[in-house]
């Protein structure tokens, strides 16, 4: 399904339709205070729900005591594991995560009670007034420890969430005829999504027994089925709807208020709305999972990579949630979007009793992507190779074949995406004095004024999937229906399709008025009311969701015209929907559609993109529906002496098939790439004895205005093959590489190994000798 | 919650003697985030933000007062060539809207060791006024004011009135370090006033100890380096080596501790760094 082919069914352009950049209806909203999200939701006469959480990572539960929290004014419901009416667990791969713990507690923040209450404050103190007894236990905090010999079990299978194991070619081999061998140790730290909307909800009990439950959340079935399984109800019982979602970045795969609001109101027979804190928000979802990577690559002296091995331990913290998968990630793109011969990977993803670990942009793509390009880099610099020359010596390209054995049949620029990069003009060195604090390292705190700054720049290219991976069957739904509305031609577009900031619904709209070439398009809210849509993860929606509108279009626009040949006698294949009406080959119109809209044409269509298979016992299968490729070019003022680091400008480049919407693609690729240098330069939940250190803003810190560098992009549009007109997807791809790129700018300056992101100051100070200015 | 709201400062002073445990708030960036946060959950608020005589500043007898009341917007706007070492300290706090409501007596109430107008008020010798209804007015001067972690000498029946200190009589700077480059509270910072009259260098130290800390050894060291060569005449900066030792001697005064922000080692170094450039810039200002 092409563009090419979409345009066989209308003739009108439409002026808001595909490569336009049409601005997103909630943009003004949201930037003037006045988007409603989801902890906005106010129903009459509702109560408060409130979440008593474990202080401790590890502790057995000895009791429970309601009875005082029960017995406070204004309380209407206190609610534990005894209260469940269905599955005590839930989880989307698995479900191993107590909907309210029983027995034992598991890691910092785990829920253990529920409260409702006639106001927020009530809430807060009935959770205060409950009494548990713990018998805190010594807490498994690192993932290395969780997998060596003697480790307290937490789980079955040895900590063990999932090991992938990938043998490519002949690694024995190939080291033996190796002239360069590099080999690096790894690390990485707890990133957040760091949503600036917290976890929030309204759950309606219903006249029929059954819920109206409006979340904002990243996949509403897969909410759903988890709901209706630990409130025991039939799914049809359970209606979702999105709330408005105040960002997500993957930490909204998982439920946070879903059950425990669904409970309350059923309990309580009341309305119930929940809305996290923001030190709330901090334990009531997961993060990106911590990794240790330990890498070998060996080449020839003329820079040709023969092999590499790898060993990830990624830290899923104390529930599996999405672990399995992003080790599936992790282990598929280990090696980097390069040619490499034969590969050993080893990855796990553990359990400890650290915060639960899942789903974030980028999800596992984006820690090895640091471990291989540092490696890239250790390399060129063993081979005294230019780094990006010997990137582009082993750049993979469309036929290539990863380390699972998956021939890339689609376009792969790595080397384009490189020379791209490398060919744009370099930001002016700075002058020496007299600058605006703002730009130098360290900003308005003002602590150079030149004195100990170093320039660097640093390249990265990176590679991850688009879609579900390892033969899940992925697909989306979406009904369209065109009526006539007071005789203007009106288009309906209904999907599940959750939208998360990404601008889903603008492109859908567009997408619609480009098929059937109607100006006038409704995209109506994303609820269970309609098939599944698949999550707005994986950097899918677009692509799927995309495809199921453009097929529900389509489908609908048959319709009309078989409709317009059955009245006129004509043979619909002669016939095209143009102006508001229905023409034949020659231009003159046959029927309008105000006629044709007697009676309203409606179509649901669902949309299945290639399959892919699982892994094999050796690592081996097409895992990967389609590849992203992206490349970054970062450009860092480091302050050698303190520490502190201005980034410059990072650029991007990247291939996106097709920009439906070029301002959204952009922003995309910007958001991205800051929230990957966030994690080069700042971003990490810290852990102590598995407990959170900085649960706020205040100490997690995210990249400000001020942070946040120049990031020009180079887009590509070669098209996908197989992809609704063209497109690929844009959602993650600029964080994979932006926070290596940014590493290897910081190596330069500094001359220092960094191994470990987060970097810190501590790390990059004290470089120069004391009193070495540069000024 | 009880909410008073005086409009006069007799009045806020008499609430205040009637209830001693009354939280004070001015520009709410600190109180307000506490309660949000569930740390405090005071009985009775008392709003300071109607009381005129904590909003102004004013000039008298070749001293300021800058009533407690006063944003760190204004300082920056209207003391800034008189007071430029608080007004740096100014420019670093917050974002736009929090130099809005935030002021400077707020900064002394809660009394943070990471507070950034702390170290440009020590290092200037700022004396800051308290005064209660029943004993009237007292002056404490910077230095003895912080008694520990967000703990300062106020008694429970007083209030924080104004801050007293002199116009710049030389080169004043302030440098602060953190992980992003705006908006961040100070992992640790550094002031220097150097005062060309009184042929003195002082100091401030933020967020390197319990309390906002002085360097009194980094302070005699410099003057007397300063003095002995000649340098106060000549306006020459003294040697590279000179500058390095008090950094150093800065460093030997603060008492960091490892925490979520940096670690001590790190906060020593980065003293070191601060105190040699800030005080070469400070030298350099005022010549
Ligand atoms: C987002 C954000 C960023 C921040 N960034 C910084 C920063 O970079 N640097 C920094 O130093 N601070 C920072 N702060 C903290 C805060 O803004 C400052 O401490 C500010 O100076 C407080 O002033 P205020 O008027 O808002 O105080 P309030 O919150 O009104 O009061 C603060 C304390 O002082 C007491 N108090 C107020 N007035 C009096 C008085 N007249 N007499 C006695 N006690 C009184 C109050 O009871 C309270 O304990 C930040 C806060 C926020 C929310």
């Amino acid at each position: 399904m092409t563009v090419e082919q979409a345009a066989e069914l209308t003739l009108t352009p439409v002026r808001s339709g595909v490569g336009v950049s049409v601005p997103r209806p909630d943009g003004t909203l949201k930037v003037s205070g006045r988007y409603a999200y989801s902890s906005d939701l106010w129903a009459a006469d509702m109560l408060w729900g409130a979440t008593l959480r474990s202080p401790h990572p590890s502790a057995r539960i000895r009791s429970i005591d309601v009875g005082s929290a029960r017995a406070m004014q204004g309380v209407h419901a206190v609610l534990t594991h005894n209260d469940v009416p269905g599955r005590r667990t839930y989880g989307v791969e698995r479900p191993d995560q107590p909907v309210l713990a029983w027995d034992v507690v598991r890691y910092q923040g785990e829920p253990v009670a529920l409260v409702a209450a006639d106001h927020p404050e009530t809430a807060r103190r009935a959770v205060a007034a409950i009494v548990v007894d713990y018998e805190p236990l010594e807490p498994l905090c690192d993932g290395d420890a969780a997998i060596a010999r003697g480790a307290r079990k937490l789980r079955e299978n040895d900590n063990e969430v999932h090991r992938v194991r990938i043998r490519h070619g002949d690694v024995e081999s190939a080291a033996g005829l190796a002239d360069v061998v590099v080999s690096g140790e790894y690390e990485i730290g707890m990133q957040d999504q760091a949503f600036l909307g917290p976890e929030s909800g309204l759950a309606v009990p219903a006249g029929d027994g059954g819920l109206d439950l409006y979340v904002a959340t990243q996949w509403l079935h897969v909410d759903r089925d988890q709901v209706a399984a630990s409130l025991a109800l039939p799914h049809d019982l359970i209606r979702m709807t999105n709330a408005g979602v105040g960002g997500a970045f993957g930490g909204r795969e998982d439920l946070s208020v879903q059950i425990h609001a669904g409970l309350l109101a059923l309990a309580t027979q009341r309305a119930v709305k929940m809305v996290y804190s923001r030190e709330e928000s901090f334990f009531g979802h997961v993060h990106r999972h911590p990794a240790k990577l330990r890498y070998e690559h060996g080449a020839t002296r003329e820079g040709d990579l023969l092999y590499v091995r790898a060993s990830i331990v990624l830290d899923g913290g104390a529930y599996a949630s999405t672990s399995a998968q992003v080790c599936v990630a992790a282990a598929s793109f280990a090696c980097g979007p390069y040619v490499v011969p034969s590969a050993a990977v080893d990855c796990v993803a553990v359990y400890t009793n650290n915060p639960p670990c899942g789903a974030m942009r980028g999800f596992g793509a984006v820690q090895v992507c640091f471990a291989y390009e540092s490696q890239m880099d250790r390399l060129a610099a063993a081979l005294d190779l230019d780094p990006v020359a010997l990137r582009r010596r082993n750049a993979m390209a469309e036929g290539s074949v990863t380390p699972t054995g998956q021939v890339v049949r689609q376009p792969a620029p790595v080397n384009e995406l490189l020379e791209r990069l490398r060919a744009r003009p370099l930001p002016l060195a700075p002058p020496t004095g007299g600058r605006d604090p703002r730009e130098l390292p360290g900003g308005v705190s003002n602590t150079t004024h030149g004195e100990g700054i170093r320039r660097g720049v640093g390249y990265a290219v990176g590679w991850k999937n688009i879609g579900f991976s390892g033969g899940l069957d992925d697909y989306s739904t979406a009904r369209v229906r065109v009526s006539a509305a007071a005789g203007e031609p009106l288009v309906e577009v209904h999907t599940a399709a959750c939208e998360v900031g990404q601008g889903g619904i603008t492109v859908q709209a567009q997408i619609a008025r480009t098929v059937i070439g109607i100006e006038h398009v409704v995209v109506l809210a994303a609820d269970t009311g309609v098939g599944n849509a698949g999550s707005s993860s994986a950097s899918r929606q677009t692509w799927l969701t995309g495809g199921a509108v453009e097929a529900a279009c389509r489908a609908v626009g048959e319709e009309l015209l078989g409709r317009a040949a059955d009245r006129h006698g004509l043979d619909p294949r002669d016939l095209r929907l143009r102006d508001g009406g229905v023409a034949s080959a020659d231009g003159s119109v046959v029927a309008t559609l105000a006629e044709l809209l007697d009676e309203p044409a409606e179509a649901t269509r669902e949309y299945r993109p290639r399959r892919t298979t699982p892994l094999d016992e050796n690592g081996q299968g097409d895992v990967t529906m389609a590849f992203a490729f992206s490349a970054h070019r970062a450009v860092v003022d480091v302050d050698v002496e303190l520490g502190l680091v201005r980034l410059v400008e990072v650029a991007t480049a990247t291939d996106v098939g097709k920009a439906l919407n070029p301002q959204s693609v952009e922003g995309q690729i910007e958001g991205a790439t800051a929230q990957g240098v966030g994690l080069a330069v700042m971003e990490e939940i810290q852990t102590v004895g598995s407990r959170i250190r900085n649960p706020s803003f205040t100490d997690y810190l995210i990249p400000t205005i001020l942070d946040a560098p120049a990031m020009p992009s180079e887009i590509l549009e070669l098209p996908q093959p197989d992809a609704p007109f063209g497109i690929n997807g844009v959602g993650e791809s600029g964080i994979v590489s932006s926070g290596p790129a940014v590493m290897a700018a910081l190596r330069m300056a500094t001359g220092r190994a960094l191994e470990r992101m987060p970097v810190r100051p501590h790390e990059l100070a004290g470089a120069t000798a004391a009193g070495g200015a540069s000024a | 919650m009880e909410f008073l709201q005086p409009s006069t400062w007799e009045e806020a002073l008499a609430a205040k003697a009637a209830f001693p445990d009354a939280v004070p708030i001015q520009g709410g960036t600190d109180v307000m985030v506490e309660m949000n946060f569930d740390r405090r959950r005071p009985d009775v608020l008392l709003d300071l933000g109607r009381v005129r005589e904590l909003a102004d500043w004013a000039s008298d007898a070749g001293s300021l007062r800058v009533g407690a009341g006063v944003t760190y917007a204004r300082v920056i706007a209207e003391l800034g060539a008189m007071l430029p070492g608080l007004a740096l300290a100014a420019r670093t706090v917050g974002s736009p809207q929090i130099r809005n409501r935030g002021t400077v007596g707020g900064n002394l109430g809660a009394a943070s060791p990471a507070g950034d107008s702390h170290p440009p008020l020590l290092a200037a010798g700022a004396v800051y006024e308290v005064a209660s209804a029943a004993r009237g007015a007292r002056r404490i001067p910077a230095h003895e004011f912080y008694l520990g972690p967000k703990r300062n000498a106020l008694e429970p029946d007083e209030l924080i009135a104004a801050i007293y200190l002199a116009p710049a009589a030389g080169g004043q700077q302030f440098a602060k370090v953190g992980t992003r480059n705006a908006m961040v509270i100070a992992a640790c910072s550094f002031a220097v006033a150097v005062d060309r009259s009184a042929r003195t260098i002082g100091t401030g130290i933020g967020s390197a100890g319990p309390t906002p800390l002085q360097a009194p050894d980094a302070e005699r060291y410099l003057a007397g380096v300063i003095t002995d060569e000649g340098l106060w005449e000549s306006g020459r900066l003294p040697d590279e080596a000179v500058l390095e030792r008090f950094g150093a001697l800065v460093a030997d005064a603060a008492r960091p501790i490892d925490d979520v922000r940096a670690t001590a080692s790190y906060r020593r170094h980065a003293l070191t760094v601060m105190g040699r450039r800030t005080a070469t810039w400070a030298l350099r200002d005022g010549r």
